[in-house]
């Protein structure tokens, strides 16, 4: 009885994941994006969705976004259902992709106070500042945010991913078309704001340098499937790689043949 | 290390939490509405726009009040007959398209999927482009109604309390309107975008605007009674012509705004919940 007790309180002591996904499908009329996918991120860890094009990365980021409704499965983040819950989670994550740009006529300031205000936060000038002042950006913010360079752009996009504080920043490529010192300065910034803040980052990316670096976990997706698990180093030492690149490549180029293989 | 970036207080953690209550939310309409209001006032040739064809049109019905004024028995009988259906007219196709342009604002600048990861709920998001076409109303129809005092020596206001009630029929069927043009741009997309400048036409010969219903062919007539802004343009003529003011068309016209703007914000709800089913709110754009 007592070790049952014991037991009971030692499972409520553990930290829900920041995501927990159960038999995930988005199924399209003429098409599977996600295929039955089931994942966990830890708290306070960085994850990343490694996979070709169409092999379901955005749509699993959209589901957990609260952009698109699966056709199935069971989606808990922050400890909330997201399907039943997601106003309770939203004001509590973020995020940010070099694909989807803030509006171009209104300044960097402008598009920050509305953010600001959309995410109900006091003190939303002086966080602007703060975070200006983080993210260099304190000269762009009177500029219209369509007449920013790419990494100008990213950095703003990051001020706008960072302003409520997120416990969970979703990131899809976060630094795509970036020239490799601004991307590396986006990379030095993530990993600083992570442990600083103890956040948990799930991010989407096509660069494996940018996974090896910050993520402690790896999903490798193909065909709407998870196809592989595990750290960076577990995955190069399994498939007896030189680096994660060359993982990429020999999973991307193998046909589908089976379900995930849980390890 | 910043205090804004780095150390939440328990301040900032209650006001993240109350974002995510189940309560609609002034803060998050208003912050939308600033969206709107910091474009406008970015780009003054819209602003401009807004004021540009209430007032053209004025002008020439205006001109055209003047000319038939001597030669019209209609006009004759109460002059500012055509310039007061004119300016009304403006209240539902400025109502409609305002609501309309503030909704493709965020498809032009595809910005949905930045949108929708805040706690703003579609509900507020459309209590801020209700509000956005509101003021686009008063921007655009208000100078117009002024310039014609100081040029034709004539004043809507002389309508006195009714033009109230005839704002709000019209306000309200011009926001049931773009809501279903929104819902439908949702479904199918930027093709569909010319609906926002063009459907309300479809209804202006029907509405009686500047010729009673009864000019109308029968069949059509039945039409005609089915919109409440023909309750509103042949309440607008009671009053300049026999100087009465029918409640009964106000009481109608009120009834089937409901019915209107009812079938117009479902159509935009059920297309919006349909595009998070299709995924279309990170893609819907340009």
């Amino acid at each position: 009885m007592l070790g049952e007790c014991r037991r009971t309180r030692h499972i409520a002591a553990m930290p829900e994941p920041a995501i927990d996904v159960a038999d995930l499908s988005k199924r399209y009329p003429t098409a599977i994006a996600v295929d039955r996918i089931s994942f966990a991120v830890a708290r306070g860890t960085t994850t990343a969705l490694l996979g070709g094009n169409g092999a379901g990365k955005t749509t699993t980021l959209s589901i957990l976004l609260g952009l698109l409704l699966p056709s199935a499965g069971r989606v808990r983040v922050l400890g909330e259902d997201m399907l039943r819950h997601r106003y309770r989670v939203l004001p509590r994550m973020n995020f940010s992709s070099p694909f989807v740009d803030l509006p171009h006529r209104l300044t960097v300031r402008q598009n920050l106070l509305v953010y600001a205000r959309l995410y109900g936060l006091p003190y939303r000038r002086e966080r602007i500042a703060g975070l200006a002042a983080d993210l260099q950006i304190e000269a762009l913010l009177d500029r219209p945010a369509g007449k920013l360079s790419a990494g100008q752009k990213t950095r703003v996009a990051l001020a706008k991913a960072l302003l409520n504080e997120p416990e969970l920043l979703l990131l899809d490529e976060p630094t795509a078309s970036l020239d490799p010192d601004t991307g590396d300065w986006v990379r030095g910034y993530l990993e600083a704001w992570r442990t600083r803040t103890g956040a948990t980052i799930l991010m989407a990316s096509h660069n494996m340098a940018e996974v090896e670096r910050l993520c402690s976990q790896v999903l490798m997706m193909k065909a709407g499937r998870i196809v592989d698990r595990g750290s960076p180093q577990s995955l190069i030492d399994r498939y007896g790689r030189a680096d994660l690149e060359e993982v990429f490549l020999h999973i991307v180029r193998q046909p589908v043949l089976e379900p995930e293989v849980v390890r | 290390m910043n205090r804004n970036t780095a150390n939440r207080t328990p301040h900032d953690h209650a006001a993240t939490r109350a974002a995510g209550d189940d309560r609609f939310s002034v803060g998050r309409v208003w912050a939308m509405l600033l969206r709107y209001l910091y474009l406008l006032r970015s780009s003054w040739p819209r602003t401009v726009e807004l004021l540009y064809w209430p007032t053209l049109q004025m002008l020439i019905w205006g001109f055209m009040s003047q000319f038939l004024y001597a030669h019209s028995n209609y006009v004759y009988r109460a002059f500012g007959v055509l310039l007061a259906a004119v300016m009304l007219w403006d209240v539902l196709f400025r109502g409609q398209l305002g609501l309309s342009i503030s909704f493709l604002e965020e498809m032009w600048a595809r910005n949905l999927g930045h949108l929708f990861v805040t706690p703003l709920r579609p509900y507020e998001w459309v209590a801020s482009l209700l509000a956005m076409s509101f003021m686009r109303v008063l921007i655009g129809v208000g100078p117009a109604a002024l310039l014609a005092i100081v040029l034709y020596h004539y004043s809507i206001f002389t309508l006195g309390l009714p033009l109230a009630a005839f704002f709000a029929v019209l306000l309200i069927m011009g926001w049931s309107l773009g809501l279903a043009i929104c819902g439908l741009i949702l479904r199918h997309g930027m093709g569909a975008e010319s609906l926002a400048w063009l459907a309300v036409f479809t209804l202006s010969p029907v509405s009686a605007v500047y010729y009673p219903v009864s000019i109308l062919p029968g069949w059509l007539q039945h039409v005609a009674w089915a919109l409440p802004s023909t309750y509103v343009f042949e309440g607008m003529r009671a009053v300049l012509f026999q100087h009465v003011f029918r409640a009964s068309y106000l009481v109608t016209a009120g009834g089937l705004d409901l019915l209107w703007l009812a079938a117009g914000a479902s159509l935009f709800f059920l297309a919006f919940r349909d595009a998070r089913q299709r995924g279309a709110l990170l893609q819907m754009g340009e």
